[in-house]
């Protein structure tokens, strides 16, 4: 079946395909451009390569199972994506975060955004000729990616947020780990600075090119960093503050013109401001007693004589559950019993604990949010990242739709390139952070 | 103005059309008349409630009810900071609803959607074609009788 521009296209015009391989669509994305030499006449954008059924695979998943799934939409900042979801069904029990819980959500979300900032900036930066900020990008984001791997276990498919806390506690060399990155981050953006802002042959392959009026850009639905460089100010953790985020000092940088460029400064501000959020909210953390597992028991003796009488102690865990002991759930997940998983300590040793974990996991027990509906948004990397969950009484969603900032974003892709320049096409594509993930769903 | 206000004046202003208004989770919910969509988005969107972003937009498929769909209009005033979820009930036989294409430009790719998803028809919809699944598929996955495990390869799978 021809395309829409298949049809329209005037015979003496050529017809190209950008994508769906192509270097520079980062993943799935194919634009259709009808060229008059090298201006750009018309195009068409097309989507939908990555699509996994997100949504209908949610609708038949428990509401603890489905969180993997999240990871999989912003495949970059996966734990921001955790933590909407997670948000959202707290939001409908009605569930208190202990603090610490928070600060260390606040940590993690800032620390992806600056690492969903860096892939942008790097990859738009590559693509127009800068190979080495792009080497130096890659760099700082390993330095927070080992933060994330010291704290979740792994890199990018984290699963870290839970609903009424985190998984586990924060790793004992984490502030080092963490002051290593924030100062390594600096450098780079330091560096970075003074290698594009008046580097001319950037500037003339990102000012004033693809512009976009603020009432166009709130036309089109566009939130977040891009939104922000057309001059309107609206930020989620301002608007509408989650977390520790009112209590947190920061600024939320502006652009003025909402052309590639600013798109690009905009960003780099506010990865400084993440940084800034990220010390202060590791600051106020309070600090855990270390050394617990040294007392521990084995597990084979601790359940010989849980018959006789109830273990006080530690319990050696399997690596895995590190961080997740009995005497740190208090600081890191909600009380409420029927919605986390209880500690493990408890399971092997206690009849409650076991009988709390079948409950837990148990077809149709678990996590059961009251019939209703409702919407919640964080401030995602590429802009507000909201989840409409429709809930039936049931352990999974009736119906749960993504809210995917980057879904509007890209749909102005058409709008911005026409009548430009094919290799307009390149930084004005790389500014707006498509992710096919989170695009396709 | 508060959230409560506008959906008193929202009722006031639309007695027939206006069928419910409610606050859920801290946020305005109106449930409308398909026919009135227009009119009522057109009339939110201006001074005083100044609900100028199309924040969101899906539907729900209530299998075994009737009116079967639910479309699912989210909004949001940036001067005001508030969000309005605006709903409207579709029946089976009838699925169509005014396309707001016209006043909010990401309502083109976003009806798309719920088009390629649920099969709701658009009226006024500039270019209501699939646009995550490829032109051949056949059925509206995200409808709760479509089977979870279906295959519709779009080239056939080898011998």
């Amino acid at each position: 079946m021809p395309t829409r521009i298949e049809k329209e296209a005037r015979p003496e015009t050529m017809l190209l395909n950008m994508g769906p391989s192509h270097p520079a669509m980062h993943g799935t994305i194919r634009i259709m451009l009808e060229l008059d030499g090298e201006r750009i006449l018309n195009s068409e954008v097309e989507i939908g390569y990555l699509h996994r059924g997100f949504e209908k695979t949610c609708e038949n998943r428990t509401y603890f199972n489905l969180l993997i799934y999240t990871d999989r939409l912003n495949y970059v900042s996966p734990l921001i994506n955790n933590l909407g979801y997670a948000m959202a069904i707290e939001k409908m029990l009605g569930v208190e975060v202990p603090e610490r819980a928070q600060y260390i959500r606040v940590i993690m979300s800032e620390l992806s955004r600056i690492s969903d900032h860096l892939t942008c900036l790097a990859a738009m930066a590559m693509e127009s000729g800068a190979f080495t900020v792009f080497l130096y990008k890659m760099k700082a984001r390993e330095f927070l990616w080992d933060v994330i791997e010291q704290t979740t276990g792994a890199r990018m498919t984290t699963s870290y947020v839970r609903v009424g806390g985190v998984r586990a506690d924060l790793h004992p060399e984490f502030e080092t780990a963490l002051k290593k990155a924030v100062v390594e981050t600096r450098k780079v953006l330091k560096d970075v600075h003074g290698l594009l802002d008046k580097n001319k042959i950037f500037i003339n392959r990102t000012r004033d090119i693809a512009v976009i009026s603020p009432e166009d850009a709130i036309s089109f639905g566009w939130t977040g960093p891009c939104l922000r460089s057309t001059g309107v100010y609206y930020d989620v953790r301002k608007a509408q503050p989650y977390l520790s985020y009112n209590r947190l000092d920061f600024e939320v940088p502006l652009g003025e013109r909402g052309d590639n460029y600013d798109r690009y400064m905009v960003r780099m501000k506010e990865m400084e401001q993440s940084l800034r959020i990220i010390e202060q909210a590791a600051g106020r953390i309070r600090k855990t007693p270390a050394g617990i597992l040294a007392q521990a028991v084995d597990p084979a003796v601790a359940i010989k004589s849980s018959r006789r009488q109830k273990i006080k102690g530690g319990i050696k865990l399997s690596p895995n559950l590190e961080g997740a002991e009995r005497v740190k759930y208090r600081d890191i997940l909600s009380a409420d019993k029927g919605y986390v998983v209880p500690p493990k300590e408890d399971v092997y040793t206690t009849i409650e604990g076991l009988i709390n974990h079948f409950k837990f996991f148990m077809k149709g027990a678990g996590i059961r949010p009251p019939k209703g509906e409702v919407y919640f948004s964080v401030e995602g990397g590429n802009g507000e990242l909201g989840y409409y969950i429709v809930s039936d009484g049931t352990d999974r969603p009736y119906r749960l739709h993504l809210r995917a900032p980057c879904f509007h974003i890209v749909a102005a892709l058409e709008q911005l390139i026409k009548g430009r320049y094919v290799a307009d096409v390149i930084p004005t594509f790389g500014s707006m952070n498509m992710i096919g993930g989170e695009l396709d769903r | 103005m508060e959230e409560t206000k506008t959906l008193d004046l929202l009722k006031e202003k639309f007695p027939g059309e206006v069928k419910d208004v409610f606050t859920s989770f801290g946020d305005g919910v109106v449930i409308i008349d398909k026919g009135a969509l227009l009119s009522i988005v057109k009339y939110l969107k201006d001074k005083p409630h100044e609900y100028n972003m199309l924040l969101d937009l899906s539907c729900v498929d209530y299998l075994g009810e009737d009116p079967r769909f639910e479309m699912v209009y989210h909004l949001f005033s940036l001067p005001r900071n508030k969000r309005l979820r605006i709903k409207a009930r579709l029946a089976e036989d009838d699925l169509r609803i005014p396309s707001l294409a016209g006043l909010w430009k990401n309502a083109n790719w976003l009806e798309r959607e719920v088009f390629d998803m649920f099969g709701v028809h658009f009226e006024g919809h500039p270019d209501l074609r699939r646009i995550f699944m490829y032109d051949c598929f056949e059925g509206y996955p995200l409808r709760k009788d479509y089977p979870l495990r279906k295959r519709q390869p779009c080239i056939k799978f080898r011998e």
